[in-house]
């Protein structure tokens, strides 16, 4: 392949993309760009038919790798360093350092004997925060941006064998990369030589297993070499010795879909967008009780109102916001006062939450704080690897502690165990995961200590999540008598004429909800307290959990 | 159900033959075992172990870690519930709980015709349509509990 055969395809597929009609590809969760949005990492995703390499060529495909083969390495690396690319998986770490260090290391030990590659770089599609799907839609609708970047970034660090691993949640993406790959190959995108550079690299896939903490890089080192995925303590950094005991640079998808374009637009093009630390755009997922749900692409910068209220159409059901939530089970719960805050990732970082990999849940008036923070901390605990005790340990003493809470067994103590636990497991767990699982506690502790008191004092959830704390009335003076919740309830425990404020059979009623999300009048309360029904039901059942 | 490992061996065989070759071939060959047997019992872990040269132990300890694996029997048609916050938040342990009696098992259990088995997922990565149900590898978006029924029937 040289670049004038690549200009060749681009100029016959270009004309094919125009003359086809696109609309017939699933649209999926992605809608056309809201204003406001800036797509880099999306472009093409919705565009061009993910299993056709030519597309990909139409718009521009492949000519960054051109361009990045004419360049020196350090040259690369210097480029993607002044753009001031960080890691998009995460911790936001600079991406062209990890290969800097990297391409030391390589050269700081002999060439491998036995012809193995000398390095290795390992794309990280174990997109396992729930809420963020981000990686699903480029790896689906893009991959060949994925494969660019990274052959890329394995120039600029020495690399000659790449991985790429996927979730195995994700089956059309792993589809889409098994067509992908043999094109490229095919071209001699990938393989031996390319562009006649002298540059060898090739991409395998590895299939993931269903384990969270996977998305730490050690553990995903380990898991792709065949083990149990255990984080190892650092140093040695993978830069140094990673995968096989080789430099290793492991960088998330939207990171590498990134590179491509800086490197045909340049590094100012880039830096221009977003705040002075955090450049460029971010994918967000949003998620939970909003209006527009779904993928969206924004320069860094933006503010929480901006993406929930102006291109999320605000909060369902005409409810309050009560909180956002970032950063997935490792990230925190913002309150209102955040909304107007600028999001990089240092400001998230100093309001006690993440970045991560950019899920957004918003989360109203009827989702209980605490009963949240219990969900995250069943996550971290199902998901920690068990190799350091503040982590295996911990997490399963907070969950105890928050399940209590919310089974109206809470004690005034609790509230202090909590506050020392998470500080101890912050700073003592061995990887990110451990140290991260206690952020959704911290947070909601911070922001929303009066839920907590409430749950513990008075036995009662004011959002009337959990169960057997509370139970629902209807307010005669805001009462119709519409008549809507009598048909609803599935007890038949509600009774009123027609036109006359309606009431509720208290003893007899089961607290499903049905009529206080039935009522357009907002005339039904939540009011502390059990009935009898919901009481004795609270100590039978028990929610099931995964 | 009796567990028959000659059943698939020589594809099995084949299978590790060509992953040996590759660094790392335990994953990748417990996923294909797993897609051709349905479940790795015991049998098929001391195997595979045998023909990798691992411990059982290392299979055992890697079957056991990751969430994708199992070690029992499925039905014929796995229901994936997701709990991650998006479908959590927007009331799918209300399908859950309905699932669960329409086909009167616990999630991770299977009904006794082996036609269904319930599982709770994380993520399934279609959170802006939760709440989410994955029905083998097709999705079921937006589900209300009183769909469940109708969308059980679909599989046979
Ligand atoms: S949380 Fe259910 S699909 Fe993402």
């Amino acid at each position: 392949m040289t670049r004038e055969e690549l200009e060749r395809i681009r100029a016959e597929a270009k004309q094919a993309l125009e003359a086809r009609d696109m609309t017939t590809l699933p649209e999926g969760e992605l809608k056309p760009p809201r204003p406001g949005e800036v797509r880099v990492v999306l472009r093409n995703c919705g565009q061009i038919d993910p299993t056709r390499i030519e597309d990909y060529i139409a718009r521009d495909g492949y000519f960054a790798l051109a361009k990045a083969l004419g360049m020196s390495p350090e040259q690369v690396i210097d480029e993607v360093k002044r753009s001031g690319l960080r890691g998009r998986g995460g911790a936001g770490f600079p991406a062209a350092q990890k290969w800097l260090f990297a391409r030391q290391a390589v050269a700081a030990r002999p060439a491998p004997a036995d012809g193995s590659p000398p390095a290795y770089l390992i794309c990280n599609g174990d997109e396992g925060d729930p809420g963020a799907f981000m990686d699903r839609a480029v790896l689906e609708g893009d991959p060949h941006s994925v494969l660019e970047g990274m052959t890329i970034a394995a120039y600029a660090m020495g690399a000659t064998q790449g991985y790429l691993y996927v979730r195995a949640e994700y089956p059309v993406a792993v589809d889409h990369l098994q067509k992908a790959i043999p094109q490229a190959r095919k071209l001699g995108l990938l393989g031996k030589d390319i562009f006649g550079a002298g540059f060898d690299f090739d991409v395998d896939i590895r299939i993931g297993a269903g384990a969270f903490v996977c998305g730490e890089e050690t553990a995903l080192i380990d898991s792709i070499e065949g083990r149990r995925g255990e984080p190892r303590p650092r140093p040695p950094f993978p830069a140094v010795s990673g995968l096989w005991g080789k430099p290793t640079s492991v960088n998330n998808v939207e990171t590498l879909a990134n590179v491509p374009q800086i490197i045909l637009k340049g590094a100012e093009w880039f830096a221009a967008m977003g705040t002075e630390k955090s450049k460029g755009t971010k994918t967000f997922a949003i998620a939970g009780k909003v209006k527009n749900t779904g993928l969206i692409e924004v320069p860094m910068g933006i503010t929480m109102r901006e993406i929930i209220y102006d291109i999320g159409g605000g909060i369902l059901d005409k409810k309050k916001f009560k909180a956002a939530q970032t950063g997935g089970p490792l990230g925190g719960c913002l309150p209102e006062q955040y909304l107007d805050t600028p999001i990089d990732f240092e400001s998230l970082a100093a309001a006690g939450s993440l970045m991560g990999s950019g899920g957004l849940i918003v989360l109203d008036e009827n989702d209980c704080m605490v009963d949240v923070a219990r969900f995250f901390m069943d996550f971290t605990q199902d998901e920690s690897c068990g190799k350091c005790p503040p982590c295996s340990l911990g997490t399963k003493r907070l969950l105890e502690i928050l399940t209590r809470m919310t089974r109206a067994e809470g004690t005034p103590e609790d509230l202090l165990t909590l506050e020392y636990l998470t500080q101890n497991i912050a700073t003592t767990a061995l990887c990110a995961l451990g140290q991260g699982s206690v952020n959704p506690v911290v947070t909601t502790l911070r922001h929303f200590r009066d839920e907590y008191e409430a749950h513990i004092r008075d036995k009662f959830c004011p959002a009337g999540v959990c169960k057997g704390m509370f139970h629902y009335e209807i307010l005669a003076e805001c009462c119709t008598g519409c008549g809507v919740c009598r048909k609803k309830c599935p007890e038949g425990v509600i009774r009123g004429e027609k036109k006359a404020p309606h009431e509720i059979d208290q003893p007899n009623c089961i607290v499903c909800g049905d009529c206080y999300k039935a009522c357009k009048f907002a005339a039904i309360a939540i009011r502390p307290g059990p009935t009898e029904k919901s009481r004795r039901a609270a100590h039978k059942t028990e929610t099931p959990q995964g | 159900m009796s567990f028959s490992l000659a059943s698939h061996l020589q594809e099995l065989d084949d299978l590790i033959d060509r992953e040996k070759a590759r660094g790392g071939a335990l994953i990748p060959v417990l996923h294909q075992a797993q897609e051709l047997y349905g479940y790795l019992p015991r049998e098929l872990q001391d195997y595979i172990a045998d023909r990798l040269d691992l411990p059982q132990s290392t299979v055992y300890g890697v079957v056991t870690f990751y969430a994708f694996f199992t070690t029992r029997p499925r039905g014929r048609h796995r229901v994936g519930v997701c709990l991650g916050t998006a479908c959590y938040v927007r009331g799918n342990t209300k399908n859950l709980e309905r699932l669960s009696q329409e086909l009167g098992v616990c999630p991770g259990e299977s009904t006794p015709d082996w036609r269904y088995s319930l599982e709770v997922c994380r993520c399934i990565g279609l959170c802006s349509q939760a709440p989410a149900i994955m029905i083998d590898k097709s999705v079921h978006s937006k589900v209300q509990p009183d769909q469940v029924a109708e969308i059980l029937s679909q599989y046979e």
